[in-house]
């Protein structure tokens, strides 16, 4: 047998005190397709950086086909070795096809870039391939799957066979991902060889012949596909239970049937979602569940007004909400933590106490007065409800943690005594204490009886919930009450059955 | 997607020591009054008559229009824009109004309106013309930056052909009142502006709405996502901005007499470097009203020293130019922060 295309060796990274990468060995045979599977914070992303040389793991090593990896800062070499197709583009959009394949190496006399021959090589290098695109045409007008084999196509122009597909089938439908799995065969059988990265267990069956688990920062397992059956890979990215101790919902006792119901949503279709219907009562918690291309963001902002829907109806506290305006969601009672706190959630260069009330500036004093002194109470307040580590009121946020980061948008989402509670990736990069805290303030607020929508991939988040709802490509596709077993609802957000 | 970004933040997501920060940005609100003093005790053991009352008053005179406009552009940049058609506002706003009033013989609409309508008519053009600006900007959603640049040459060709290029004169006494008349001792033009950045700085520190300003130029979509009107607020600071530019342009039009066709041609640069000076982000969000005032009286001692200095004429613009350059170094490194 030949050497390995890459093998990595007891690698492990950390950020600060969070540990990203734990002692994890990796080894692609050439021409395999190998996958790597894992749920979302599991380290997938930050082996992929290192493998790629975009980081530099603080312990252990990486060959490449039996040589140690380049230095990091040597980019050339790396380009030579690997590549990586992200999920997110990264051709250059106005620029045509052809320049983008050659993008600071255009041919040409000693000066002048000579056009003609630019096109003629780019039209050489896609045929070889096989790719049939324009070259011509903008880079930013292909299609996901054209822009994909561009990209894969310009990686191997620089003597990589070796590439890192990152979720390629996240976006694509079913025909596409099938001529992608068939020019993945083709590419494979002339010397490729691909690290596949998806959320679709289906795929990694279809198309590869190995499989990598990663859980928790660390290595679960390696084998062959054909010898792992999908309850076993599943319970390998699952695996048990962490440290964390979450209030479960299967543990406290049923709601009253009589009890009012908070929030209805009925028939809500809009960006990625379509004739979604559920209602949650004051005092349960509901969890949506699903991939992130299930539209399960998407309905959650609707309800807070982020979004505004096509059709449908909600209904806050028994009274039409008008749709499509956070200020009227908000004079309705819905507080929400957004899906991205650096993007929707905080002004990362105001204070604590201008971030946490910035949801009740008219609430503060009379005629719209906000003054220092009431968001400092205000704020005051919050950081020991919940918990936030600061140095006061008037620190930046941009220098807290992520854990305490994420306690302040929560505290802004909290500060109106909203009925109803939109929580979007509540826990999203946070370390595991402030997880905890996190959960149980949600576990709390339940228990004030306000009705609390919670959306998450992390299986601890939607413990708290008294029913999940699974969405699958933009529809409700399943129900778990309290106390499902977590193979089963990984299983069906994946959208795979589970062999008897 | 969603999990690249979650792993690529954790670097950012490490928790530093709780840093004594809290004092960071008064400091860098006061930071330019070392530099101002400096520049005061020179100016004092350079030229006797600097430090004389009657030289105090005049600076304080000579840089209240320039204060006014620098107030307006100031709340443009902490919300996140631009507006550089101001320094057109403070030419034909007031020219607007003035031919409102005055005779058709001196080149007026001959319309011969009351003075108090040629006053608000000031006051209505600036706030037209930020509402215009809005509209491109927040409705259209064009590049404030672009946009304010076509309007300000938009506007000065306006100027230009509504006065044929003329100069105006024949105002009423009203059109100069806020630069000649006294109020103890200083002038009225300097009450004005001096009032305005006490109401706009207690606004920004003490009222919702400033409060929405901040969080609008720091984080569009989490200041939406807080229920914070964010283009309804964009649209309001534009016409503010209007009406301070039109404001500032009247108290110009005092302050030099007459109304030419150039008025305020080519103030922009020295708002903005009064404002940057000063503290004001330009990326948005950051920023306060005692900082622009510093950066504006800055300037002005500045300009009067060169004055009394005597630095001839033709080399008055490039030693202005250098020293405003120095001017941004200096409040760059003791305001500690990158000038964004």
């Amino acid at each position: 047998m030949s050497a390995p295309v890459v093998s990595a060796s007891r690698v492990g990274k950390r950020y600060g005190p969070t540990v990203a990468l734990r002692d994890v060995s990796l080894t692609v045979t050439p021409g395999q397709s190998h996958a790597l599977v894992g749920r979302n914070g599991a380290g997938k992303s930050t082996l992929v950086s290192i493998l790629t040389g975009l980081s530099k793991p603080d312990t252990g090593t990486i060959e490449f086909g039996g040589e140690p990896a380049p230095p990091v800062a040597d980019r050339e070499a790396w380009r030579r070795h690997v590549a990586c197709v992200y999920q997110h583009s990264t051709v250059i959009p106005h620029l045509s096809v052809a320049e983008n394949l050659f993008l600071n190496r255009q041919s040409g006399g000693r000066f002048a870039i000579s056009w003609r021959r630019l096109r003629a090589q780019a039209r050489e290098l896609l045929d070889s391939w096989g790719v049939e695109v324009d070259v011509d045409t903008s880079a930013g007008e292909l299609s996901v799957e054209d822009r994909q084999f561009v990209e894969i196509a310009r990686s191997l122009s620089y003597g990589a066979r070796f590439i890192v597909l990152d979720e390629p089938t996240a976006q694509l439908d079913h025909q596409a991902i099938d001529r992608l799995f068939a020019r993945m065969r083709e590419m494979q059988a002339a010397g490729v060889t691909f690290l596949f990265i998806s959320h679709h267990l289906r795929e990694v069956y279809e198309v590869c012949q190995a499989v990598t688990v990663l859980r928790d920062a660390g290595h679960v397992l390696t084998a062959p596909v054909a010898e792992i059956a999908h309850a076993e890979l599943i319970d390998a990215m699952t695996g048990e239970r962490g440290g964390l101790t979450v209030a479960d919902a299967a543990a406290r006792e049923a709601l009253a049937s009589d009890v009012d119901e908070a929030l209805v949503v009925d028939g809500l279709s809009g960006d990625e979602f379509d004739d979604v219907t559920f209602s949650v009562r004051r005092g349960e918690v509901l969890g949506l569940a699903g991939s992130n291309a299930s539209g399960k963001h998407q309905v959650a902002e609707t309800v807070y007004g982020l979004r505004a829907p096509a059709a449908g109806r909600i209904t806050v506290a028994g009274r039409p909400l008008k749709t499509g305006d956070v200020p009227a969601a908000l004079e309705a009672g819905i507080g929400c933590v957004p899906r991205d706190r650096h993007h929707q959630g905080l002004v990362l260069g105001l204070s604590i106490a201008d971030n946490a009330t910035m949801t009740v500036l008219d609430r503060l004093g009379p005629g719209g007065i906000a003054a220092p002194g009431a968001r400092t109470r205000t704020a005051r307040t919050a950081l020991s409800e919940y918990d936030i580590v600061a140095a006061g009121p008037d620190q930046a946020v941009s220098d807290l943690s992520g854990g305490n980061q994420q306690k302040v948008v929560l505290a802004r989402a909290l500060a109106r005594d909203p009925g109803v509670v939109v929580l979007i990736n509540p826990t999203a990069g946070v370390d595991v204490k402030s997880k905890g805290a996190l959960l149980a303030v949600v576990d709390r607020v339940r228990a004030d009886g306000k009705a609390v929508l919670i959306v998450s991939d992390e299986l601890d988040d939607l413990r708290l919930a008294d029913r999940v709802l699974v969405l699958r490509g933009g529809r409700v596709v399943g129900e778990h009450d309290a106390g499902w077993a977590d193979g089963d609802l990984v299983a069906d957000i994946e959208g795979v059955e589970l062999d008897v | 997607m969603s999990e690249t970004t979650e792993t690529m933040a954790a670097p950012k997501a490490v928790p530093k020591a709780p840093a004594k920060k809290s004092r960071a940005g008064w400091i860098r609100d006061v930071a330019l009054l070392p530099a101002l003093v400096v520049l005061v005790v020179i100016g004092g053991l350079v030229n006797d008559s600097f430090l004389s009352v009657d030289n105090i008053v005049s600076i304080l005179g000579s840089s209240a229009a320039l204060a006014l406009i620098v107030l307006g552009e100031s709340l443009v940049l902490i919300t996140g824009k631009f507006d550089l058609s101001l320094e057109s506002t403070v030419g034909i706003a007031p020219a607007l109004g003035a031919l409102l009033v005055i005779p058709a013989a001196s080149a007026g609409f001959g319309t011969e309106f009351p003075t108090v309508i040629g006053l608000l008519g000031i006051l209505v053009v600036g706030a037209l013309i930020g509402a215009f600006n809005g509209f491109l900007i927040v409705k259209l959603q064009l590049n404030a930056f672009i946009v304010t640049l076509a309007m300000l040459t938009v506007l000065r060709g306006v100027l230009i052909g509504a006065t044929n290029g003329k100069t105006l004169f024949d105002m009423p006494d009203a059109f100069f009142a806020l630069a000649t008349s006294t109020f103890a001792g200083l002038p009225m033009s300097v009450w004005l502006a001096a009032l305005a950045y006490l109401i706009t700085g207690l606004v920004l520190r003490y009222h919702r709405v400033g409060r929405a300003l901040y969080a609008i130029g720091g984080n569009r979509e989490a200041a939406r996502a807080a229920g914070i009107r964010v283009d309804k607020i964009t649209w309001l600071v534009f016409v503010v901005a209007g009406v301070l530019a039109a404001l500032g342009g009247l108290v110009l039009t005092g302050y030099v007499g007459a109304l030419n066709a150039n008025q305020g041609n080519g103030m922009i640069f020295t708002v903005f470097a009064a404002a940057v000076i000063g503290g004001i982000s330009l990326d948005g969000g950051r920023g306060t009203m005692f900082g622009a005032l510093t950066g504006v009286l800055l300037l002005g001692v500045v300009q009067n020293m060169l004055n009394l200095a005597q630095v001839p004429a033709f080399w008055i613009q490039a030693i202005y130019g250098g020293i405003i350059l120095i001017a941004l170094m200096i409040s760059r490194f003791a305001g500690g922060k990158p000038q964004t």
